[in-house]
């Protein structure tokens, strides 16, 4: 079998001791950012970014990665706990969890929410592994039309079924296509946008963006906010569930997974979406829905199990069509983009270490969650009593840091001050700032793919409508406009966002 | 539905994307636009900044229309200080060395908070500057001096 002969390969790279320390380091990281409010994995993986320069590829994005699933089970654990969500994707686990952690049974709470989502990790990991060769072998036929329109199709889905406004998305998925068009223009050397700053000549740095906009606009508009904190902390006595919790959390366990899967490959629904389902559809198949809302364990494991899903199966698009699904995907792609890879289907065939390296760790990742991070609950929970006062600062002084040692150049810390301010402006207006990364990313291969052609088309646009599978793309494109301009969709939509 | 213009947020947005188009069409101007076989440097940012500039025009018709109020409320006071403490950040490692230019960022940054306390904030900076030094510059040995002559 060949799967299991790449899995093999993966394990032996993600088992190597340095590869394994990375993704300790990842997860340990991502599972603290997770506890604390305030600072998400954008932001962190945005700031650590510039550490990874140094590692080998294989072993940055292992530890990416680790920061982003650690996330999504740190931000259940505060969720469960002190009824707040560490991460959006647990505002549903809060509803169900934080009633449980009042009635004394924080415990099995927890121990369920690692126990779904260790199982959605593994079958992710295994999605991943069954489905990303195939889709690589697709890809790799694609021509330069298929490729523009992929890539339409993805930015396209990714603003408008993210969550808030759509126009808002689409106008921020523009800006961040112009924004990657800043510095010498590949086919003439023309200098873009460059204000006549050499230090522009090369684009503005992947990681001034995502500093800028993730890290201190967010900072800024957290600092308005005068929301207080409410601290109630519950007590882990029993970490075990019952037998009858085990019994009730199969199913919702198993169609948490589902769900999570299915919304994890579609671009731009976060892992919030897939809970928010997954938890709806428990609540609908329940004998007993009034049970929901007062402690019902399977409110806690449909959405933990869905959400994890979703987080690991955004990777499929990414590391097979070099099309990312998320602003996540968006920093994976530049990191590797800045080690020297270019994405796409090829990695898979030149660079096999990378992407079975990459799933074996994720397994591994996910396990050293269960086993670690289980016992250390009580360490976490104390964290979140560090005030943001002092976390702020913090974060400020790391983020400078981390930029100013890429290119030890002062013009890029002003730039990441000004794309702070940018962002905050942008989350006041109702502007959601990842679509902007997405465009960020992509505009330079967008650009170059449409310009290849029409010179292969002899400057003929229907060419993106005569080929089958860029037809098929553009095709999907209108359909998911057209869908989101019927208005029951829409309201169900804004339901959602609230 | 009254909302005041100066606190509209679609006005604000729509204004904001039609400034960014405009400017982003008018500046590529002076690019080669080229034709559609060859396309120039000009001619992806020119359709990028049209469409930005019509996003914007529907958004502004749209405030017009159904104002929407900018909800919540903001820190003017974290707005001007925390870019203020990044840019004196970069002023200070270039004509000040590592240590002072950490300092001032981190206390800087400490005094946006409406819980600022002076005495903890003072402490605070010292010791996140004590351990940046020990882990970035002795531990990965990032090539900064800890302290120059103001030059």
């Amino acid at each position: 079998m060949d799967l299991f002969h790449n899995l093999i390969f993966g394990f032996g790279v993600a088992l190597s001791l340095q590869n394994l320390l990375y993704c300790l380091i990842g997860v340990t990281v991502g599972t603290l950012i997770g506890v604390l409010p305030g600072i998400g994995p954008l932001g962190t993986i945005a700031i650590l970014m510039p550490i990874t320069y140094g590692i080998a590829p294989v072993g940055a994005l292992i530890m990416l990665a680790g920061i982003y699933y650690g996330a999504q089970y740190g931000g259940s654990t505060t969720a469960i706990l002190v009824n707040l969500p560490g991460e959006t994707s647990a505002v549903v686990t809060c509803i169900d969890g934080y009633q449980m952690a009042r009635q004394g049974r924080a415990g099995p709470a927890l121990a369920i929410a690692a126990i779904g989502s260790f199982f959605a990790g593994t079958v992710g990991t295994l999605l991943i592994a069954l489905f990303g060769p195939p889709l690589a072998d697709v890809a790799l036929k694609f021509g330069s039309p298929e490729y523009f329109s992929l890539m339409l199709m993805g930015l396209v889905a990714a603003a408008v079924l993210a969550q808030g406004d759509m126009v808002k998305s689409l106008a921020m998925v523009v800006t961040g296509l112009l924004l990657g068009l800043v510095g010498s223009d590949v086919n003439t050397g023309v200098q873009r946008f460059s204000f006549g700053f050499p230090e522009l000549s090369d684009g503005i740095g992947f990681v001034v963006v995502a500093v800028g906009v993730f890290a201190i606009g967010e900072i800024i508009t957290n600092l308005g906010d005068k929301e207080e904190r409410r601290v109630f902390t519950a007590t882990v006595t029993s970490l075990f569930p019952s037998k009858e919790d085990m019994k009730r959390s199969i199913g919702p366990i198993l169609r948490g997974t589902g769900i999570g899967s299915f919304f994890g490959v579609l671009p731009g629904t976060g892992p919030a979406i897939a809970s928010f389902a997954s938890y709806m559809l428990e609540k609908k198949l329940a004998a007993d829905p009034s049970r929901f809302g007062r402690g019902a364990i399977e409110g806690v494991a449909a959405p933990e199990s869905a959400n994890n899903a979703d987080a690991q199966c955004k990777f499929i698009p990414m590391l097979t069509l070099g099309l990312p699904a998320s602003g996540v995907m968006a920093l994976m792609l530049g990191a590797l983009t800045i080690q020297g890879i270019q994405p796409g289907p090829e990695v898979m065939t030149q660079r096999p270490e990378l992407f079975w390296g990459l799933i074996a760790s994720m397994w591994i990742g996910n396990l050293m969650l269960v086993v670690l991070n289980l016992p250390m609950i009580g360490l976490w929970v104390k964290l979140l009593q560090v005030p943001y006062r002092l976390l702020f600062p913090a974060i400020m002084a790391f983020s400078a840091i981390g930029i100013y040692s890429v290119n030890n150049s002062s013009f890029e810390i002003y730039l990441t001050a000004l794309f702070g301010v940018f962002g905050f402006v942008c989350m006041r207006l109702g502007f959601p700032p990842a679509p902007m990364l997405l465009g960020y990313v992509l505009g330079p291969m967008m650009e170059e793919n449409l310009r290849r052609s029409m010179l292969m088309s002899g400057g003929d646009a229907s060419v993106f409508v005569t080929r089958p599978i860029s037809l098929a793309f553009i095709i999907a494109t209108v359909l998911i406009l057209l869908v989101m301009v019927v208005p029951a969709v829409r309201e169900r939509r804004l339901d959602m966002a609230d | 539905m009254n909302v005041k213009l100066s606190n509209n947020k679609d006005v604000w947005a729509g204004m904001m994307l039609i400034a960014i188009g405009a400017a982003a069409m008018v500046i590529a101007r002076s690019y080669p636009f080229g034709t559609a076989l060859r396309m120039g440097p000009g001619y992806f940012p020119i359709i990028l900044g049209a469409l930005l500039t019509l996003f914007g025009l529907f958004i502004l018709a749209r405030g017009l229309r159904r104002g929407e109020a900018i909800a919540g409320s903001s820190s003017l006071r974290a707005l001007i200080i925390l870019p203020l403490s990044l840019v004196l950040f970069g002023v200070l490692m270039e004509h000040g060395g590592f240590v002072p230019a950490m300092i001032v960022l981190i206390f800087g940054s400490a005094t946006a908070s409406t819980e600022f306390k002076l005495l903890e904030a003072l402490l605070f900076s010292v010791a996140l500057t004590a351990l940046s030094v020990a882990v970035f510059v002795w531990g990965l040995g990032l090539p900064y001096p800890l302290i120059t002559d103001f030059n």
